[in-house]
């Protein structure tokens, strides 16, 4: 507890020391004035978080309190959490900034993000709460030999979760260095530090709260936003869209385009446009969106965190209203940004590109709608966004090496709660580290192909094994393991030798593998070796897995023998 | 395993056979429709971009607009008719079940 104060002093010491520091490495080219509004607001949210961080780590002594709040959130709050966790700054910021650009093609890309959550529901919450008690390796290997399985597990959660977390920490590096105008490395260390305090003491209570006040925010956030725009319109859509339409065709106009030119190009923010290219880029991706959603170790691990499987059902349906209404005012916000911020010169220069970088559309937004105390309060929110995010990834990750790795592989289920808490907390805090050092090193990279890539990998190796392993009574230990890891490096390998990397990082003149996402070949193969493998698999374990399915079957319809997980 | 011979019960349950063969043929229908109303909307994406590009009538609002909403919206209807009908009819079929062989 001493400690746990005297971190949180330390990390608001560094919140007020850091901007005067920062005053200091003058000259970068994108770095904002620093705002002091922001800062303030996002002292507040730190302060409060941090106070919570607090209560939470009196309640957390058990590695049940520390993995899953003791089981104790309700449905509602974890729909909330859910929600947190899954809205990151990317889709806020990057959805608004695509409709911003193109119109139409931003929600084809919400839609993606949205449609993963009714697959989860009728196909996995219920039986994930059901048998599983920390992690989805718990379910996963629930009939299988553990050693194998496990592992597999654990390797495909710490492989997503690293991603997805440099993809955050840089992401979190350069929003913090526009918003609030602090140098890029203590951004860094702001972020991962908050984190690593959030998890260290107050574990999923802490975590959980953080997405829960993070989620009301952005919700808010964007409520208002998108209602003011509406306002503007007397709440017509059309009108909305017809001003955007003529703002765009303007624009054409003074790029030199000819009338009907520019009339095309600004009707053209009503349709799909270039975001899908190809027919096979496009189902790809959109197997990676849907099917990824289902296989991230983060979000289905949230699913432990309630009581029964009633709360578990209950839990998505709030997440997926609340998701699906977000995804919803993102729209209506890109298209005002559109409109009031395309045409004003104090959110654009000369050329009409965004002051400050492509994704700055929302926060340009911000100021047009509420001046410079509520683009302090939404800079405020976005960091706040990063920060629920990355603490949900790292608890994640510290859980497959602590309960995964540690306790069942290495100690064969031996270890006692005491020591595995331990080495949870000892590895968030390795976790933390690396996450700064690798959000500096990748400062200057191209880091936005590693979400998709998170979702790739998500989607050929969780999502295919645990699916499997739940609904088919013929899977067996090796067939899991051969296929789930088949389906992670073909998605690993046909990623880098996509353009995104292999063009785009690389520098070689076309990519060996030419499609956007490699999930629509590379799923189907996690399948069928899973399959393959299985059917031809006659090992004595074999059977044992085969022979334990009825039982793991019952159990994952009925919860007998799950009641216990949450009296603790 | 003291659960075994009660999980062994259960499993061999015409109610509870009934039970999974109705959630089943549900949960797999719900799933289809997701599946046919989002890769539907990418594939026509995909090969025929000037469908959803038309407007309707004489506004701008375009037919992707209603058929984009229309994606989101079911996803979220249809999570919530997979949670009503849960809550009502399925939890009491399994509280049963497990009552009444958990002597």
């Amino acid at each position: 507890m001493k400690l746990a104060r005297a971190a949180a002093l330390l990390s608001a010491a560094l919140l007020i020391a850091t901007p005067a520091l920062a005053d200091g490495v003058a000259g970068q080219t994108v770095r904002q004035p620093t705002n002091w509004t922001a800062i303030v607001m996002f002292a507040a949210f730190a302060i409060l978080t941090l106070g919570i961080t607090r209560w939470a780590a009196r309640r957390t002594k058990t590695a049940s309190d520390f993995y899953t709040a003791g089981g104790g959130i309700t449905g509602f709050q974890n729909g909330l959490a859910i929600a947190g966790d899954y809205m990151s700054a990317a889709s806020f910021l990057g959805i608004s900034a695509q409709i911003f650009a193109d119109g139409y093609d931003g929600l084809i890309y919400s839609i993606g993000f949205l449609v993963g959550w009714p697959i989860i529901l009728f196909l996995m919450a219920e039986r994930l709460r059901n048998l599983g008690r920390y992690t989805f390796a718990d379910v996963a290997s629930f009939r299988f030999a553990q050693t194998p399985v496990r592992t597999f597990a654990a390797l495909s959660t710490l492989v997503v979760v690293l991603f997805y977390l440099i993809a955050q920490m840089v992401g979190a590096g350069q929003l913090i260095k526009l918003l609030f105008g602090l140098d890029y490395a203590y951004a860094v260390i702001i972020v991962g530090v908050l984190m690593m305090l959030y998890v260290l003491f107050g574990g999923m209570t802490a975590t959980t709260w953080v997405q829960i006040i993070k989620a009301a925010l952005l919700l808010g956030c964007a409520s208002f936003m998108a209602f003011m725009v509406l306002a503007k319109f007397g709440f017509s859509p059309e009108a909305l869209f017809a001003r955007a339409v003529e703002v765009k065709t303007n624009l054409a106009v003074a790029t030199g385009l000819s009338a009907p030119e520019a009339a095309e190009r600004g009707r053209s923010i009503m349709g799909p446009g270039n975001f899908i290219k190809d027919p096979i880029s496009a189902i790809s991706f959109g197997m990676a969106l849907m099917f990824g959603t289902a296989g991230l170790p983060h979000i289905l691990m949230r699913f432990f965190t309630v009581p029964n499987a009633k709360a578990a059902r209950s839990s998505v349906l709030w997440a997926t209203g609340w998701i699906g209404y977000f995804y919803l005012l993102t729209f209506i916000i890109g298209f005002g940004a559109i409109v009031l911020v395309a045409t004003d010169a104090s959110y654009v220069d000369g050329a009409g590109v965004l002051r400050g970088g492509a994704n700055m559309a929302a926060i340009h937004l911000a100021q047009a709608i509420g001046g410079n105390i509520f683009l302090g309060f939404v800079s405020a929110v976005a960091f706040a966004t990063i920060l629920a995010v990355v603490a949900g990834l790292t608890l994640s990750g510290a859980s497959a090496v602590s309960h995964d790795l540690y306790a069942t592989v290495f100690r064969k289920g031996e270890a006692d709660s005491a020591a595995e808490l331990r080495v949870s907390r000892r590895t968030v805090l390795v976790l933390a580290v690396i996450a700064i050092l690798l959000g500096i090193l990748f400062e200057k990279q191209n880091v936005a192909f590693m979400v998709s890539l998170a979702f790739a990998l998500a989607a050929s190796g969780n999502f295919p094994v645990l699916l499997l392993s739940l609904l088919w009574k013929g899977c067996t230990t090796r067939g899991v393991v051969v296929g789930g890891s088949v389906g992670l490096i073909t998605a690993l390998v046909l990623t880098i030798l996509s353009p995104a990397i292999w063009v785009a990082i690389l520098h070689h003149d076309a990519a060996i593998f030419p499609y956007s996402s490699p999930a629509i070949f590379t799923v189907p193969l996690a399948f069928i070796t899973i399959w393959l493998v299985s059917v031809l698999d006659t090992s004595p374990r074999a059977a044992v897995d085969r022979g334990a399915y009825l039982e793991q079957r019952v159990r994952s319809e009925t919860g007998i023998g799950a009641e216990g997980a949450s009296e603790h | 395993m003291a659960d075994s011979e009660r999980l062994a019960r259960i499993a061999a349950d015409p109610r509870y056979l009934a039970l999974t063969r109705q959630r089943g043929r549900f949960t797999w229908t719900l799933t289809c429709v997701v599946l046919a109303a989002y890769f539907g909307f990418i594939l026509l994406i995909a090969f025929d971009k000037s469908a959803l590009a038309a407007p309707i009538g004489a506004g701008v609002t375009s037919i992707g607009i209603p058929v984009g909403l229309g994606v989101i919206l079911l996803a979220i209807g249809l999570t919530g008719l997979y949670v009503r009908r849960a809550n009502r009819d399925y939890d009491a079929l399994v509280q049963s079940l497990v009552e009444s062989k958990g002597e």
